[in-house]
């Protein structure tokens, strides 16, 4: 604890992190303290940097693997972007089924991520039962997508071209019902993240973040849609199935966790139209030769939009991969968030932009 | 302090060094009602004055490095090291990335190794029972007395 006098009062700054019982992930904050209200705070990056754009490079057809490693939280949503970025130097059309069947395993993932943020900011809120309870519907998809692929982090499902593993009409008819049961249960859960004064009482009025700051801190995701911005990349990905984003106005973080609640249904839906709705046909297509040339894909994961760059030369090897991921411009706007707020709104606050260090940082 | 470990039930931090996530979501379900570890007698904390199994996940960043060695040195004897993961064993997927150091013991003597990329928690389940024996071996508990 550091104290430096200032001209009108005492400061204090206050370090958070990076080992802190409300973080998974090491992440810094230095706040600065006027008595108990925040006037100020410094995000300290890189506990987490291991270098991965750099050993993407390595190999096109290995990186499948491990780009999956940049975050175990939307791990099928690296490999996606990946699959599409090098689908689209080799000029590969991927079959309806395959985009069907990467539609199922995304929005799994996506319901397992929201799930895992409000489980998150029910804990730093300290109401442990909803925690507990958001946890078991949680492990219910992650035995649906263990039965479907094999595993319940890295789904190893992607290839170029396509995907690897086939739904069954068995598993259809499962993932339907599954979906129905947890929609009943969730929607019970919604009731409370909605109206339990508790929740309110810690959530309603913290960390507000403005339509304008959110436009110049370039936020994307639950994030910006809860700031009344409508961006969702799933309106353009999704063809023939519907879909319109969720939007809130009020840009707190009470906002931003009804965002991800009522997405939540809204992915529940998409799931369970696009597992009855399946079509026919093969799983992938076969590539020839090495890769050239540059592009770009977006993608809406979890946290927001996903960005990959890659540019390959006709070799093995790729020149160059630059990921720019979600969390990275939303943990940015933290510091726009804090000033203002106590100190005990610190962890509620930070949770509720769902920091994912390993993705910022690779 | 003494209470606790006559009542021999080990308190637990976790700590990453630079994992993907996907061991520390294993994690996190561990302590939820399908696996629920604290049936073995152990409670995740976030202190480590207070912790005697350290639970790190990831393979070790240079910077890192020296808050892992910190954290380590923090926590009161006799105390276990548990890494969580292939990386956080042996550095694997990421070996050769600029940034790391290597698995976990290359800064700090790890106890009990989990296997898995990421681990599974019935494996992780494995691993802290393991090191929850070890643990209460070194302290001179019986297992039997904490069980009942």
């Amino acid at each position: 604890m550091i104290k430096e006098r200032d001209e009108m009062s005492r400061t204090t700054i206050i370090p958070f992190g990076p080992q802190h019982p409300a973080f998974l992930e090491p992440l810094n904050l230095s706040l600065k303290l006027s008595e108990e209200t925040v006037i100020g705070a410094e995000i300290n990056y890189g506990y987490n940097h291991r270098g991965l754009e750099k050993a993407l490079t390595s190999d096109f057809r290995r990186s499948i693997y491990m780009c999956e490693r940049v975050c175990g939280i939307c791990s099928f949503f690296h490999s996606t972007a990946y699959c599409q970025s090098l689908e689209s130097l080799f000029q590969v059309q991927v079959p309806e089924r395959a985009r069907y069947i990467r539609t199922i395993m995304m929005e799994s993932q996506r319901l397992t991520s929201h799930l895992l943020a409000l489980g998150h900011t029910a804990e730093a809120i300290g109401f442990e039962s909803l925690f507990m309870q958001l946890f078991r519907e949680r492990e219910s998809i992650m035995r649906m997508v263990n039965d479907i692929s094999g595993n319940r982090v890295h789904y190893s499902m992607n290839a170029i071209g396509g995907v690897r593993r086939d739904i069954s009409a068995q598993q259809r008819s499962d993932i339907v019902s599954r979906m129905d049961g947890l929609e009943v249960r969730f929607e019970e859960l919604a009731k409370i993240f909605e109206k339990d004064p508790t929740i309110r009482a810690r959530t309603v009025g913290k960390g507000v973040l403005t339509p304008e700051i959110a436009r110049s801190y370039g936020v994307v995701g639950p994030v910006a849609r809860a700031s009344g911005i409508a961006q969702d990349l799933r309106e353009t990905y999704c063809q023939g199935l519907s879909f319109r984003p969720v939007v809130r106005e009020e840009g707190d973080a009470y906002a931003r966790s009804m965002v991800r609640v009522e997405e939540i249904l809204r992915s529940i839906d998409l799931i369970r139209q696009t597992a009855s709705e399946l079509p026919g046909g093969a799983l992938n297509i076969p590539f020839r030769g090495r890769p050239t040339g540059e592009t770009f894909t977006r993608l809406e994961a979890p946290r927001g939009e996903l960005l990959y760059y890659v540019r390959a030369k006709g070799t093995t090897d790729l020149e160059r991969i630059k990921i720019k991921t979600p969390a990275f411009v939303n943990v940015a706007a933290l510091s726009a968030m804090v000033p203002g707020c106590e100190m005990a709104d610190i962890p509620v606050i930070t949770v509720s932009v769902d920091p994912c260090i390993c993705c910022t940082e690779r | 302090m003494n209470g606790r470990r006559e009542a021999r039930s080990p308190w637990i931090l976790h700590f990453d060094t630079g994992s993907c996530n996907g061991c520390d979501i294993e994690i996190w379900a561990l302590l939820t009602p399908k696996y629920d570890v604290e049936r073995f007698g152990m409670m995740n904390k976030g202190n480590p004055k207070h912790a005697d199994i350290l639970l790190v996940t990831g393979p070790v960043t240079k910077k890192c490095a020296s808050r892992l060695k910190n954290l380590y040195e923090q926590m009161p004897d006799p105390k276990l090291v548990v890494a969580c993961g292939d990386c956080a064993s042996t550095g694997a997927p990421f070996v050769g990335c600029y940034n790391t150091c290597g698995g976990v013991d290359s800064v700090i003597p790890v106890d009990v190794y989990v296997p898995g990329c990421a681990c599974r928690p019935e494996v992780l389940i494995d691993g802290v029972v393991m090191a929850v024996d070890k643990w209460r071996e070194i302290t001179g508990a019986s297992s039997e007395g904490a069980r009942s």
